[in-house]
């Protein structure tokens, strides 16, 4: 039965945008713990550590978003699991956000000069105690232009999790939709919603990383 | 399901998914070349068009920025036949994609002439040359090796993309994987199979573009890494 657009509407897809940004903040959260390990991984001195935490990321750099909420989607069932789209959406976008995180932080730890690491090393500073207190904190300056950048990236990315039934902004769009016919007013409104959350992210990443390139105190 | 892997009933299809590989390639590359239109277009406008034009394109890539490809998607694919264009599954899929990589590729041209110094162009001037032949023979060379990288990150980013479109069943890999794990019921096997195949694909843009790039530019510069690309 087709009706009209109200109100009403418009307030249902305005409330699904908590499940994306609920979402979304999970993810970064679970993502950024894997994704710290990814790191440690990436710059442990054993060989076969480093080589494992490459190639996770770049299997998942590789791979289609897609295609890995669907081997966590399905995959469950494989072990014997049956995952709901929540359960598969939260892993799938935390591992996602994990490989991210962990290239954009290694990336940013191999930004800080070589020579913080020697010179910690010559005032006889541990490996763990270096990165914590002389590496760390200047990396970290240099990780929050991209990490901000990431995130926009994975608030959109979430709505993929839509193809699995997982209710947040666009499927919440796509209901709306299937009874009013009125594909570019719900469809725009959603597109609205998705530009009020990204848009002062992206502007905010792009700020961070314009005041890293003309340096701080000048 | 027992939980035993079974990969056999998905390499019997194996002759559809190569297909499904070659229509995602295809894709692709059209996505990419009609892309780069709109791009070398777009950053044109942003770096020396009229003032109009500037908030025309400032809007246009913001907006593509901001929200997610999916919703684009739909947006032209219920949305246009409403306004009286009817498209198929696979011209709204290819013209989504060339959307998108247009708005993402305009700030990538945009940042490397912008990284061209000024006084190349008023040389240029100053030896007789016409804005156009200053585009093409002073700016280009040096702009295209400061945006060669970004834009092959980008143009990998496009095909991994394009299993999207799937979700309006547009022909492509992802789209065959459905068709195919709903007749075999091998569901986990062949979404598995066809992520190994998008990564060979990956694998293989990388491959060639860093061969392109070490045969236009040099070997120099390749390893410079940007987080996150």
């Amino acid at each position: 039965m087709i009706r009209d657009l109200n109100v009403n509407d418009f307030l249902y897809i305005l409330s699904a945008a908590r499940w994306t940004l609920l979402l979304s903040i999970l993810a970064i959260a679970g993502g950024g713990v894997v994704g710290a390990a990814i790191l440690a991984g990436r710059l442990s001195r054993l060989k076969f550590v480093r080589v494992i935490a490459f190639g996770y990321i770049q299997f998942l750099q590789a791979t289609p978003l897609l295609m890995q909420l669907f081997l966590v989607f399905f995959g469950g069932t494989m072990i014997g699991i049956r995952f709901d789209p929540w359960t598969a959406a939260l892993i799938a976008f935390s591992l996602h956000a994990s490989a991210f995180l962990g290239d954009i932080w290694y990336g940013s730890v191999e930004a800080v000069p070589r020579s913080q690491w020697e010179g910690a090393y010559s005032v006889a500073l541990s490996r763990p105690k270096t990165f914590r207190l002389v590496i760390a904190p200047q990396a970290l300056r240099i990780a929050v232009a991209p990490t901000v950048g990431f995130l926009v990236q994975l608030i959109k990315g979430t709505s993929l999790a839509s193809i699995i039934g997982f209710v947040e902004l666009v499927r919440a769009g796509q209901f709306i939709n299937n009874s009013t016919l009125k594909p570019l007013f719900v469809y725009g409104f959603v597109a609205c919603i998705f530009f009020a959350i990204c848009w002062p992210l992206s502007k905010w990443s792009q700020g961070l990383e314009a005041r890293l390139a003309r340096g701080y105190g000048r | 399901m027992d939980g035993s892997f079974d990969f056999n009933s998905v390499f019997a299809a194996s002759d559809q998914l190569l297909l499904g590989a070659g229509l995602t390639l295809q894709l692709t590359v059209e996505a990419v070349v009609l892309g780069m239109i709109v791009a070398v277009v777009g950053a044109w406008a942003k770096t020396s068009g009229p003032n109009w034009a500037k908030s025309v394109v400032n809007v246009y890539v913001e907006v593509i920025r901001n929200t997610p490809f999916l919703l684009q998607l739909y947006f032209f694919f219920f949305g246009l036949p409403a306004l009286g264009f009817r498209l198929t599954p696979n011209q709204a899929a290819l013209l989504t994609m060339v959307i998108n990589l247009g708005a993402y590729a305009t700030e990538i041209v945009r940042a490397g002439i912008e990284a061209i110094p000024h006084g190349q162009t008023e040389a240029g001037k100053a030896l007789g040359f016409r804005p156009l032949q200053i585009f093409r023979l002073i700016i280009l060379p040096p702009a295209l090796r400061i945006i060669y990288q970004p834009l092959a990150g980008q143009f990998t980013m496009v095909l991994l993309g394009s299993s999207v479109v799937s979700a309006i069943s547009a022909n492509e890999l992802t789209s065959v994987a459905n068709s195919i794990q709903a007749a075999n019921f091998k569901t986990f096997e062949t979404y598995l199979v066809v992520s190994f195949m998008y990564l060979l694909m990956v694998l293989a843009f990388r491959a060639l573009f860093n061969a392109i790039y070490t045969r236009s530019f040099g070997s120099d510069g390749q390893v410079q890494r940007v987080p996150g690309l």
